[in-house]
């Protein structure tokens, strides 16, 4: 079941294999429609200094999907996420959110698709001399003029959607609390609450549980995955542990040494697949469902 | 670990664990060449008499007494004269130090790779930092003597351009010193470059720019002084004059006078920093 991501395919695995694009479209099927985004990745080619990062990837994830994006350090994960919102090193080939190209997207384009993408990195990536509040309002800055750039002067509906969106996640208590002072897991959290402030359609988390304990994993996964199907918003959960991705996505892209291996429903994929994603001597490997800790090296 | 620490097992079978790395480096010939040019400088100096030596130590020894007896104890007589001119030292340097902060922040903003717009911004706006920064403020100082005449008006301009220099460069590499992730946390959001700024860059250099403009105050306090001897204001004046008229006691009224409010600045100074980590 092992994709090969043939020059110039731009159609996904699970395009071609009727059995996997069962499993694609019951994924689709199970969530609301309407408020998510339509992805499509063609040939993507990315290379630094030392050589491509990613090479020939292709496939599509239709509106409200769950997929688990797997694959060992260096894999590339990161550096794909990345690209689905034109950050990073320049790449060939095409990604498409709901049918802009984000490679020859303009400024206004692209800021346009980033605006309905939320995105959750493994390091949260929040201002930590700020509050948690003042950390959820920038998810609004997209759509607010220089009005919105600050808690002082953002307006009375930004602020109300702010705390909105901290009291989702559970946090409300902690709005004034700086970020630098929160556990790694409220951070996450607060990380989260400013990707809804957005109003996201695609939801892209990159690696978002590799640095937090079991009880946080579950809260952080069950949020991620719970916003996504109340929405209907699609989304790509970067991961290493493989029982996760089973239990919280229908549908796995598997990436090794840049390239795609695997793009199929998860019902559909077997587990020596998915340990082969992790072996070929790829050193440092997690077990299955193993609390892999590791930043990937091709970020 | 066995055999004397040669040998260690792992998983893949018995390994010889190699030598831990030499105590100190070995200096390289760039190292070799920065001794030998730092030591013939230090030569010539001696040569040509620009250094210390003990017998000019010795000789000042005599003129530095007569000095200390003349100027002990302090002349309290033009106190209020003395007062009035601190506090336009003060001023020049509290004032030039605002407004050198306020232009440093855009340059920084322009000569920071990582928010500068275009290659030639940064070039232009590096280059205007390094013009103000390497010109010593004293020579600014009689530029703007020339310019805007005698007086406080060109003390304040020579410490404003002296500390947009100075707070501009380190402005700039405290942004290139911004968590990427940050950045780029915020660009995910669709935020605009004024939005990235003021959301992630500011509150992260917030810290290193509040202890630059502290050491800038400090330093501007200590300018101002000195400006003062080429005509731009403040004690300086009153200094070279009692000075030059042989009156060390008030010289030593003014120079305490100063030393109290340097102290005073550099506590107020230490005392921001410590609160803003």
């Amino acid at each position: 079941m092992r994709a090969e991501p043939g020059r110039g395919s731009g159609v996904s695995r699970a395009k071609r294999d009727p059995e996997l694009v069962s499993g694609a479209a019951r994924a689709a099927a199970d969530a609301p429609a309407g408020a998510g985004a339509t992805l499509r990745v063609r040939s993507l080619t990315v290379a630094f200094d030392r050589g491509p990062v990613l090479d020939d990837v292709g496939f599509g994830i239709e509106p409200g999907e769950v997929v688990a994006l797997v694959g060992a350090n260096g894999a590339g994960k990161s550096t794909l996420m990345r690209a689905l919102v034109g950050i990073g090193a320049r790449s060939r080939g095409a990604v498409e959110v709901d049918g802009v190209d984000i490679g020859s997207a303009s400024r206004a384009e692209l800021r346009a698709v980033r605006r309905r993408t939320g995105m959750v990195f493994q390091r949260f990536c929040l201002a930590g001399r700020l509050t948690a509040f003042q950390n959820v309002l920038h998810g609004g800055m997209g759509r607010t003029g220089p009005r919105g750039w600050l808690a002082a002067t953002a307006s009375e509906a930004e602020r109300r959607e702010a705390m909105t969106c901290l009291a989702r996640v559970g946090l409300a208590h902690l709005a004034g609390r700086r970020a630098s002072l929160l556990s790694g897991g409220e951070a996450q959290r607060v990380s989260i609450a400013r990707a809804l402030m957005q109003r996201p359609t695609l939801l892209l988390a990159d690696e978002p549980v590799a640095s937090l304990d079991p009880s946080a994993t579950r809260d952080v996964m069950e949020m991620l995955t719970g916003i996504a199907r109340e929405q209907g918003v699609t989304a790509i959960l970067a991961l290493h542990q493989l029982d996760l991705a089973r239990r919280y996505t229908t549908r796995v892209i598997g990436l090794q040494a840049g390239r795609l291996k695997i793009d199929s429903a998860l019902t559909a994929c077997l587990d020596s697949e998915l340990d082969r994603l992790y072996g070929d001597g790829v050193a440092g490997a997690p077990s299955r469902g193993g609390p892999a800790r590791a930043t990937e090296a091709a970020a | 670990m066995e055999a004397a620490g040669l040998m260690t097992r792992t998983a893949a079978g018995r390994v010889s664990v190699p030598p831990p790395p030499p105590r100190v480096r070995r200096p390289g010939p760039f190292a070799y060449l920065l001794v030998a040019g730092v030591a013939a400088f230090v030569i010539h100096a001696y040569i040509s008499g620009a250094a210390i030596s003990p017998t000019t130590l010795v000789e000042g020894i005599g003129p530095f007494t007569a000095f200390i007896a003349d100027a002990f104890p302090p002349d309290l007589a033009r106190a209020d004269a003395i007062g009035a001119a601190l506090l336009e030292t003060f001023e020049i340097a509290l004032v030039g130090t605002i407004f050198g902060t306020i232009l440093a922040i855009p340059l920084a903003v322009l000569a920071a790779r990582n928010t500068t717009p275009n290659r030639l911004v940064y070039a232009g706006a590096r280059g205007l930092i390094a013009l103000m920064r390497t010109i010593p403020d004293i020579i600014w100082g009689l530029i703007f003597v020339v310019t805007v005449g005698l007086g406080a008006p060109a003390g304040v301009l020579a410490i404003t351009v002296d500390v947009a220099g100075f707070s501009g460069r380190f402005f700039a590499d405290s942004i290139e010193d911004v968590d990427k992730g940050l950045t780029d946390g915020l660009a995910a959001t669709g935020a605009r470059d004024g939005g990235i700024v003021v959301g992630a860059v500011v509150p992260s250099v917030t810290p290193a720019w509040t202890a630059t403009t502290m050491f800038s105050l400090e330093q501007a306090t200590r300018s101002s002084v000195v400006l003062g001897i080429v005509g731009a204001g403040g004690i300086g004046v009153e200094l070279t004059t009692s000075m030059s008229l042989l009156r060390y006691d008030e010289a030593a009224t003014i120079i305490l006078a100063i030393f109290v409010v340097v102290l005073g600045v550099e506590r107020l100074s230490s005392a921001v920093r410590s609160r803003i980590r």
